[in-house]
């Protein structure tokens, strides 16, 4: 069987929405898809079911610190080097406990690096070495207005909003499309506490098809589903008197 | 503390649930959980088999990962929390599909090894478990146990249909059958009598892998319904979109009563009777065709419903059939699910499984108390004597001798149960 040409990088390859997102991708064309992420049994387990559902496409995997500097700079040479992937996916973070974060500033710092400094050095790496393809990225509705529920969360993927925004504007009218993708709360392992909490959750397929599709259509920024945009237009609207004696 | 339930909704209970998110750490939280535990997927069962009320639920639905496949010979392995739904759709377009697979695909290849499931082709396929050909069992020790006809086969024979109880089942190797697509040649044909459904079923069951058969239980003792038999049919057809519906609110009482019941099964007559005759139908819709509407548990009310399941052995089926749809019509209690089926003369696997030859009545009763109990205290006294028995997966109150007198390999059985775990069904009928 001959390797297809078409190239995509996910790191964060043990993310549920990449996983799901992959599946969509690949339901009807072959790519040759490379992993990354931290913990090497998750992702050679990710890879392994990923070969089954998907058995045109050719896979690998690499474990990394993915918020050591240096490794950020080798794994992107490596990925470039023989010219742009036609999509990359950057898909990691993680919902740490924002009660945890306010006890501990590690735990605060954890969660803004991991969450958000760290996507964002692979935004900037990738993007000064691809002058085509596909640049996505997972933000999140959490992002568009600080709330005490979850607001270091919120503040590190508004972080990515913002590295978005300006990579956007510095690659304006070149082949390079960069894709900021914001999710509304999604049926994940991430979001398990919410979903034992009766909290209603969007299926991670429906997800998965309209992370597909602001992909394919080149979106600047797409909510999904799409009724988070009105959502939160209506949120950040509301006056920060009121909003501040909401329990939200 | 999180309040789980099971299909029936009869109760929910407050349980500690810890999720297991890959296999390699499975090992450790079942050893470190607060005991007893209860491996846990779709809670799919209709009654307690699934639940341990204020113990632990291993939450298996994060094991959801193929392992490996086989084009050639159609061997998957997987983990245990993999949906049927997965399965099917992953693998029916490209020409294998499971041999066996009940009436729902939302549940998980664990559970359904658990409850040694059947399906519509049980003459000539059996049971969920005769396609099973290897698992790996964690016990509460640490133990991991691999399993298979020949390698540890006692502990795989206790495990496939052991309710959970002898460990917790991580991963699974199956054999797939081959298919031509996935499409089924589907045939309804209307019945007027119960000698009738015997008369189809023997006829049908030399030519046809897939029957079941669903019975009007308002008319009176039972005069008509509706058989279906199908293949498996090479077609080059669109596949239909998948549309859910979804049945939003529980209404405070029961949907399915003595009023709506007879219009119910009135009008699923006549739509049926009306397209009986052969098609091309997808999988989806032949073999599982309550999972296009999502919750359709709660139309029993809040108070939950009871599935009653029997099998009789071959010699007194007809009777027996005959003598519990009087008991209902007695005791003004229709049903809406009324499925008959015949059994095949292929053994299970498993000490507990369900299974005989013989023919097998599901129906299903909204809970109304004292009435439903004395109804199936009825039913109970025509199974037992005619040497019938009850499906585990089913039941939230059979009484338990009912249970040791109907499954003569118990004894053996207990012998592979782990001390770490436990189920509201084992504390009701095993006192542990």
């Amino acid at each position: 069987m001959t390797t297809p040409t078409e190239r995509i990088v996910v790191v964060g390859g043990t993310s549920v929405i990449a996983q799901h997102t992959l599946r969509t991708w690949l339901e009807n064309r072959d790519a040759t898809v490379h992993l990354i992420g931290r913990s090497k049994s998750r992702l050679a387990s990710v890879e392994a079911d990923l070969r089954v559902r998907l058995p045109g496409s050719r896979f690998s995997h690499e474990a990394i610190d993915l918020c050591d500097i240096a490794a950020i700079k080798r794994v992107t040479e490596q990925q470039t080097a023989n010219g742009a992937p036609d999509i990359v996916l950057i898909a990691h973070g993680a919902l740490a406990s924002q009660t945890d974060s306010q006890k501990s500033l590690h735990a605060a710092s954890d969660q803004l690096i991991t969450t958000g400094v760290s996507p964002a050095l692979w935004l900037e790496a990738f993007a000064a070495r691809m002058a085509t393809g596909t640049l996505a990225v997972i933000g999140s509705v959490a992002g568009d207005r600080g709330r005490r529920s979850n607001y270091l969360y919120g503040a590190a993927k508004s972080l990515i909003e913002r590295v978005v925004q300006g990579l956007q504007h510095r690659y304006a009218g070149t082949d390079l499309h960069i894709v900021l993708i914001k999710p509304g709360p999604t049926r994940t392992p991430m979001t398990e506490h919410l979903a034992l909490a009766g909290v209603r959750l969007a299926d991670v397929h429906q997800v998965a098809e309209a992370i597909a599709q602001a992909v394919r259509k080149h979106r600047r920024v797409a909510y999904v589903p799409g009724r988070w945009r009105l959502i939160m237009t209506i949120v950040c609207a509301i006056p920060a008197p009121l909003f501040n004696r909401l329990d939200l | 503390m999180t309040a789980v339930g099971s299909w029936g909704r009869l109760r929910r209970a407050e349980h500690f649930v810890v999720s297991l998110p890959d296999r390699e750490s499975a090992g450790y939280l079942i050893s470190s959980a607060r005991r007893p535990g209860l491996a846990a997927g779709m809670q799919r069962s209709y009654g307690d088999v699934s639940t341990n009320e204020a113990g632990t639920l291993w939450d298996c639905r994060r094991l959801d990962k193929f392992i490996a496949f086989d084009e050639h010979s159609g061997v998957l392995t997987c983990e245990s929390g993999v949906l049927l739904r997965d399965i099917q759709a992953t693998f029916s377009r490209r020409g294998w599909m499971l041999a066996v697979t009940p009436g729902t695909a939302m549940v998980t290849v664990g559970g359904a090894i658990a409850n040694d499931v059947h399906g519509k082709n049980h003459q000539t396929q059996a049971t969920f478990g005769n396609h099973v050909l290897h698992l790996t069992l964690l016990r509460t020790d640490g133990e991991a146990i691999q399993c298979s006809l020949r390698e540890n086969p006692d502990w795989f024979h206790a495990t496939v249909g052991g309710l959970g109880l002898t460990g917790v089942i991580v991963s699974a190797t199956l054999q797939l059958k081959r298919v031509p697509g996935p499409w089924i040649q589907a045939e309804d044909i209307v019945f007027e009598s119960i000698p009738e459904f015997f008369e189809l079923s023997r006829a049908s069951e030399a030519e046809y892998e897939y029957t079941v058969s669903w019975i009007d239980v308002t008319t009176d003792g039972g005069r008509r319904g509706i058989f279906t038999r199908g293949n498996p049919v090479a077609a080059s057809k669109r596949e239909p979109e998948h549309r859910r519906l979804s049945f939003p609110i529980t209404p405070p009482v029961s949907l399915v009563n003595r009023l709506t019941l007879p219009a119910f099964n009135h009008a699923y007559f006549r739509l049926k009777a009306a397209q009986a005759r052969k098609h091309i139908e997808h999988y989806r819709s032949f073999f599982y065709p309550l999972d296009a509407v999502r919750d359709w548990n709660r139309m029993y009310g809040s108070k939950g419903f009871y599935q009653y399941q029997s099998v009789i052995p071959r010699r007194d089926a007809q009777e027996a059939t005959r003598a519990m749809l009087t008991e209902c019509s007695r005791a003004g209690a229709g049903s809406f699910l009324g499925v008959l089926k015949t059994f095949g003369d292929v053994r299970s696997l498993g000490m507990l499984s369900f299974p005989e030859p013989g023919t097998t009545f599901a129906l299903d009763f909204p809970q109304h108390g004292q009435h439903t109990a004395a109804l199936f205290a009825r039913l109970d006294s025509i199974v037992r004597s005619c040497g019938g028995r009850l499906y585990p997966a089913k039941d939230a109150r059979m009484p338990p001798d009912m249970f040791q007198d109907g499954y003569p390999r118990l004894e053996q059985f207990v012998n592979f149960r782990d001390p770490g775990i436990s189920s509201d069904l084992s504390r009701r009928l095993l006192g542990t």
